[in-house]
């Protein structure tokens, strides 16, 4: 491949003992070793040399490597961090990994290059242990900050029963609080104007109706204008990460479904395909157009929940309750195909759990001829009214540079006028096979995020629609022996099948030692899963790289300046999921 | 003597008859703006839910009156109250049917005016006492908007007085024989609407408690029946502003005499007030400075040439 040698051979002959060795993984991209002293300079030249062009800083995390049975051939390391970067001009991720030793790893920041690097290493930081030099503003950030141990260590315990018991005595409880009091110093907040006017600090949740969800934003505002803003994040946090650890590869599936708890089975896309390129199985047609139709469906029913919120956001009573009632109907189809409705946990590493049941299509075209109309009555009652355009037309703007440097994905950077959407771009699940239009904007305010938002929803159902005139037959199961439970109906004549069965079912499948790593166009944004297998039942690591995260930690970049009526609105338009930021 | 009596009785059935309609408006509202939903509304108590009123009411009653500690205590228990009296002191000069009225004063309007402008201390002495930064801010926006739209909606009333040569409203209605104000003063109709839904606070000008931004925003600390009088006198005012807008651009209670005057005049009001529920289920909320921006730059203008053109018409007529 001479793309391969391009970015090798580029970086040897720049920095000639920075790349230590490139390690083969399972996925279709390149992962370098490198040398902690050259990190900070190698990211820079990938970043701003125009042949390599990776702009966008994807994901950053960490490894702890201490129990670790198959490296082979891979630097020393206890602590290892891995940035993935992508390249829009290439088309390409790039994983780079750098190796740290002793009892206090510490690495140079990353935010010198990318400042979506902050929250990403403060995190890494908050889990690992791992210090990054010249971080501006090294604390914990999911964490409360009393907390002991950094919890994706190997050490650090994943039940609380090993934890003993939990007291939370008067003066502790008083302890915990104080920690929550907001101190405008350590952020670097002043607390009065130049002109010597106090600035006000409002304190926007935890519990607030316009955040939907637990975020914690706190405002420095002079007057209604908005400051500065801090968001204080962690509040919903489960350990989604670590539970990774302790579920086998196929009990791991329903966790997924709550990672981004609009989209169901759409964050179970990208954790299966990771797991299928690890074990090498190849999906049958009609479990990958099965997949792409209900990951459709649930796109559909994410932008539904999007789209009434936001209207409420801006005062507008009425969208949400027709919204939610159209989110019903198709929680009807979803529910009689999947057996449930939010969280169906319906994708399994191989395919999918059962075929469609008889008469499904009647079911989805009924939903199809219900919606089309459905959403014009919207256009004419939100996006045209003049009221929402007023809220909306030039707020919470950004252009497509800051996007991406701040690791914006989705209809976000979509909206900036920067056509790139995964399904397009770097296609997955047979996404090529289909005829859909990608909605780009111009502005990059808040009004083209909703119209986009809207307009994804009629190029869903187009999607839909060809599933059910196409739908191909065959099985909906991969006939690989680490698909997961295997096809039922030939346990009781092959004996290949009936030992896979009892395996996989009580221990859980074998995935080879490898690493992997997958992603999708998620109805908020690229979604993906870095899974490192260290050949057991359970992944030895499972990073969940989520859309919000990212998104979040750019809202006070461009809400400076707006009022708190217009932070709401930005806040409805980007679209996050608590569950999504804190995992 | 017994004039006495009929007053004190019209006084009562007023009081009465207010303070009912505005309760009963909760149902009401709830179950159109369900209908405009597509969804049930309360269905549960009594036939169509219509004792949701009573179950609402016991459960206000009942439920802990707390008073934070860190509250101003007097004005805190001062300010509901105020939103209530001013709004049933407006009352007193409206004129129900011919001679139903508690007090046909000559300066009826003016009085009616200065008792809505009384009704703006409620918003920032609850926003001011509650110790609350989302108090605070709803109590400020809220003391804006009203002392702004004040103005307007005083001038636009002004055509109409011009016309009449009169404050008092009984001579208003009977102004309007030949023709409902509402066609020559439709100007004056259209900014009082708009100044009414602005007094009223209530959505799409609902600023002072944006939910979505403010929690609560003025009341955000109030809790059982000091709640409950926010929440009563914002429905006292909803009707109180249909009575006006009755009264003052569509004739009160003329209407052809198949029907007593007193239906004519509920009938017209129930409309108007059903046209406030439907603006609340239809319209998104503008923000602070558009609101203002609309009264400044828009509203007075158009009110002063309201009162200019009338003012020019009148004098050429005489």
């Amino acid at each position: 491949m001479p793309e391969k040698t391009d970015i090798l051979n580029s970086l040897k002959t720049k920095f000639p003992e920075a790349v230590l060795c490139e390690q083969p993984t399972r996925d279709e991209f390149h992962t370098f070793w490198i040398d902690k002293k050259f990190i900070i300079p190698v990211l820079g030249y990938l970043k701003n040399e125009p042949g390599l062009n990776f702009k966008f800083l994807f994901d950053l995390t960490a490894i702890d490597e201490q129990a670790r049975k198959y490296r082979q051939g891979q630097p020393e390391s206890t602590f290892t961090v891995v940035y993935q970067l992508l390249s829009f001009e290439r088309n390409e991720f790039l994983r780079l990994k750098v190796g740290l030793v002793g009892s206090t790893p510490s690495v140079a920041t990353a935010s010198t290059v990318w400042p979506n690097a902050n929250w990403y290493e403060r995190e890494v930081y908050d889990m690992f242990g791992v210090k990054f030099d010249g971080h501006p503003h090294m604390e914990r950030i999911i964490m409360p900050r009393s907390w002991k141990g950094h919890p994706l260590q190997k050490c650090h315990p994943a039940r609380a029963t090993e934890m003993g018991p939990f007291h939370m005595p008067e003066d502790k409880m008083l302890g915990e609080q104080d920690l929550y009091q907001f101190k405008p110093e350590e952020w670097g907040l002043k607390k009065t104007s130049d002109d010597n006017k106090d600035f006000m600090f409002l304190n926007l949740g935890p519990q607030h109706p316009g955040t939907h969800g637990i975020l914690r934003l706190i405002l420095q505002m002079d007057g209604e204008n908005i400051v500065n803003v801090v968001p204080d994040i962690g509040y919903h946090h489960r350990g989604a990460e670590k539970m990774g650890e302790r579920q086998s590869w196929h009990t791991y599936i329903p966790y997924t479904d709550r990672v981004e708890y609009l989209s169901g089975v759409m964050n179970n896309y990208p954790y299966v395909m990771a797991v299928e390129k690890l074990g090498g199985i190849e999906i049958p047609d009609r479990a990958k157009v099965i997949r792409i139709m209900l990951c459709e469906l649930f796109r559909i029913s994410s932008h539904l929940v999007w789209y009434g919120t936001f209207a409420q956001d801006l005062g507008m009573m009425t969208p949400v309750f027709l919204m939610f009632y159209d989110r019903e109907k198709l929680f009807e189809v979803i529910e009689a195909i999947c057996g449930d409705r939010m969280h169906p946990n319906w994708f399994r590493i191989g395919g999918v759990v059962q075929d469609l049941p008889n008469g499904w299509e009647g079911l989805v075209r009924g939903f199809l001829k219900y919606m089309n109309p459905r959403l014009k009555e919207y256009d004419k009652m939100v996006l045209r009214n003049r009221i929402f355009k007023g809220r909306t037309k030039g707020i919470g703007i950004y252009n497509t540079e800051e996007a991406i440097d701040w690791g914006v994905s989705g209809v976000g950077l979509r909206a900036t006028g920067f056509d790139w959407d995964l399904r397009k771009r770097m296609t997955y699940g047979g996404y090529d096979q289909f005829d859909f239009d990608i909605p780009v904007g111009s502005n990059g305010d808040c009004y083209d995020r909703a119209v986009l938002r809207s307009e994804e929803i009629r190029q869903s159902l187009r999607i839909i629609e060809q599933c059910v005139n196409n739908m191909p037959a065959g099985p909906y199961k991969s006939h690989n022996p680490l698909t997961t439970p295997p096809d039922k109906k030939f346990t009781m004549y092959d004996i290949e099948t009936l030992i896979n069965h009892f395996v996989n079912v009580t221990w859980g499948p074998v995935i080879p030692p490898n690493e992997g790593f997958s992603l999708v166009e998620a109805s908020k944004g690229l979604n993906g899963y870095y899974l490192v297998s260290d050949g057991s039942t359970t992944s030895y690591r499972t990073r969940i790289r989520t859309p919000s995260f990212p998104h979040i930690q750019f809202v006070p970049y461009f809400s400076k300046g707006y009022t708190i009526a217009d932070l709401l609105a930005i806040l409805g338009s980007v679209d996050y999921v608590l569950s999504d930021i804190d995992r | 003597m017994s004039e006495t009596w009929a007053q004190i009785l019209i006084i009562i059935c007023v009081l009465l008859g207010t303070v009912t309609i505005a309760a009963g408006l909760i149902y009401v509202e709830r179950k159109m703006l369900a209908v405009w939903q597509q969804r049930s509304g309360p269905n549960r108590v009594g036939p169509f839910g219509s004792l949701q009123v009573l179950a609402d009411m016991i459960k206000i009653f009942f439920k802990e009156d707390w008073i934070p500690p860190f509250v101003d205590k007097k004005v805190f228990i001062l300010a509901p109250t105020i939103i209530m009296l001013s709004i049933l002191m407006s009352f007193s000069i409206v004129p129900f049917a011919p001679g139903l009225v508690v007090a046909d004063m000559n300066v009826g309007l003016l009085f009616f005016l200065a008792m809505s402008s009384l009704g703006t201390y409620t918003i920032i002495l609850a926003g001011w006492s509650s110790d609350n930064k989302y108090a605070l801010i709803g109590g400020v926006r809220g003391a804006a908007q009203m002392i702004s739209y004040e103005v307007f909606m005083s001038l636009s009333l002004m055509g109409v007085v011009l016309q009449t040569g009169s404050f008092n409203m009984t001579d208003i209605v009977n102004s309007q024989k030949g023709l409902w104000n509402v066609i020559p003063q439709f100007i004056g109709f259209v900014i009082f609407l708009l100044a009414g839904i602005a007094e009223t606070h209530r959505l799409p000008f609902d600023l002072p408690e944006a939910e979505s931004e403010l929690v609560a925003g003025y009341h955000s600390e109030y809790s059982g029946m000091k709640f409950g009088m926010f929440f009563v006198g914002e429905y006292l005012g909803i009707t109180l502003i249909s009575c006006m807008i009755a009264l003052l651009f569509f004739g009160g209670w003329l209407g052809p005499s198949f029907l007593p005057g007193i239906v004519w005049f509920l009938i017209k009001m129930f409309a108007f007030i059903l046209f406030f529920i439907l603006l609340r289920a239809a319209l998104p909320r503008p923000r602070y400075d558009q609101l203002m921006g609309l009264g400044w730059k828009v509203l007075l203008p158009l009110s002063l040439l309201n009162v200019l053109v009338t003012g020019a018409i009148v004098l050429l007529n005489s």
